[in-house]
């Protein structure tokens, strides 16, 4: 399912975060998938994901310059790729 | 794995490896070094179990320690992992405390009723050991029977609606050919194929000049990871063929020995990896200072966490691509670490081999062999008989 900005997100209850010097090693105990999330900030934004309305308010309240903002689309592209993170109902 | 949210100013995700993680990602653990079976390149040399092996107490201990350290799973192994009377109590243990496990066996206790409690467990994985697609070339290195043995076990667990399991094997000189027919087999229980490379550790170092892969061999195997590699595991044990040509493996290219990887051996020793199992590679003990101590203070440990070089392969145009190989591989073949691989795709390797002292090869710490060790019979067909009743009991 592609991103929806306008959507809540939160990082799934099956996947757990563990803090590594270059961010954090994600492990979904569903799918027993790996992922690395390569930045110390980025983890803190999955970790928030939950508290915002939208996806997009969770990106505007990080004030990220545009090149940031569109890596960061990438990455969570792959996290919802990989359900990582999911949508909130 | 993947790599998510490239930045360009941080170091790649690999290089970030060779420094270390707090944890490891994944571990090796043999639970006990009793077994069944004597596979004549068992890395482990197991065989007889050892008396002073961790009870079920202990290795609670540790997965208790593990799920603290967020060791999100553990490879379990053995020996025969399956013939340790608490197996099924300290699966469960285990899953119960968010340390998944997937464990090797060679299917001696995979009856259907197994089969079916391990396709409703979550969290467990199973990969069964064959290394030949026939009978022929199986049991000649795995021994009589166990082939019928593993064929046994893929059908229980399929039965019982089990998905995704393993069916691993070990590269070997007789079995190369056979890589579609594997992958059949595979395909035919609803199993995954999980491939790696055969390490002269353990028993394996009696076996390795005859039974590793030819060059051609791995040209073979390397043109056939690059066209079927989609869907086919190697637990990244092939990085050493990187430099056969431009399409690398997938997979982690690094030598994750003490830095993302260790191995837990069935008395609580503590090595850099599971093809490591020497003095020289022993990093401490679970019994003493716990695991997590182990893995992030031990000397060895930081030692291989401090940039390497890569000694007389720096000036070699590949060395990007392998990274010198395997540090196991070159240790039990009586190479120096900081050179290059005894089966560098380049031929540094075989001339290397060539100019060794092959009478002053180092031995495994660890030799649970059970004794009578008959002659290697590594031709085929190969019929044998065990010479004593005990030999055949994985407790004797």
């Amino acid at each position: 399912m592609p991103l929806d900005l306008e959507k809540p997100y939160r990082l799934n209850p099956s996947v757990a975060l563990r803090p590594e010097p270059f961010g954090a090693l994600a492990y979904h105990f569903g799918n027993r998938k790996l992922s690395f999330l390569k930045a110390p900030d980025l983890v803190d934004f999955v970790r928030d994901l939950g508290e915002h309305a939208t996806l997009s308010q969770a990106l505007d309240a990080r004030e990220l310059t545009d090149a940031r903002r569109a890596s960061y689309l990438k990455a969570l592209d792959s996290l919802v790729a990989t359900d990582m993170i999911v949508e909130r109902i | 794995m993947t790599a998510t949210l490239d930045q360009g100013k941080t170091l790649p995700l690999v290089e970030q490896f060779k420094y270390g993680l707090d944890a490891p990602i994944c571990l090796t653990w043999e639970w006990t070094y009793a077994c069944n079976l004597a596979c004549e390149h068992c890395l482990s040399s197991s065989g007889r179990r050892d008396p002073d092996e961790l009870s079920t107490d202990e290795i609670k201990a540790v997965i208790d320690e593990l799920e603290r350290m967020q060791v999100f799973y553990v490879n379990v192994g053995g020996g025969e992992p399956t013939v340790r009377p608490d197996f099924w109590e300290l699966l469960d243990y285990a899953i119960a405390h968010h340390v998944g496990i997937k464990f090797s066996t060679n299917g001696v206790k995979i009856t259907p009723e197994r089969a079916k409690q391990l396709a409703s467990t979550d969290y467990v994985d199973v990969q069964i050991s064959l290394d030949g697609a026939t009978r022929e070339v199986n049991d000649a290195v795995r021994g009589p029977g166990s082939y019928d043995m593993a064929m046994r076990a893929l059908k229980n667990l399929s039965d019982a609606g089990m998905r995704d399991f393993k069916i691993s094997v070990v590269m070997t000189r007789h079995n190369v050919g056979q890589l579609d027919e594997f992958k059949r087999i595979a395909d035919d229980f609803g199993a995954q194929l999980r491939i790696t490379r055969l390490r002269p550790s353990g028993r394996g170092a009696d076996v390795w000049d005859e039974l590793h892969p030819t060059a051609d061999q791995q040209l073979e195997l390397y043109d056939w990871l690059v066209a079927n590699g989609e869907g086919v595991l190697t637990g990244d044990s092939f990085f050493h063929l990187n430099a056969l040509g431009s399409t690398p493996l997938p997979g982690l290219n690094l030598c994750g020995a003490g830095r993302v990887v260790c191995l837990i051996d069935p008395i609580g020793d503590v090595y850099a990896c599971p093809f490591a199992i020497h003095d020289v590679f022993k990093a401490g003990n679970v019994r003493g200072e716990g695991f997590k101590w182990v893995w992030q203070n031990s000397e060895l440990f930081k030692d291989l966490r401090r940039p390497q070089t890569g000694g007389i392969c720096n000036s070699c145009p590949a060395y990007d691509s392998c990274q010198g190989g395997c540090m196991a591989a070159k240790f039990f073949t009586g190479l120096p670490l900081d050179g290059p691989d005894p089966e560098c795709v380049k031929g540094h390797g075989e001339q290397a081999l060539s100019k060794r002292d092959s009478d002053t090869l180092p031995k495994a710490s660890q030799d649970h062999s059970r004794t009578g060790k008959k002659k290697v019979l590594l031709g085929i067909p190969s019929v044998r008989l065990p010479d004593r009743a005990c030999d055949t009991s994985p407790l004797a």
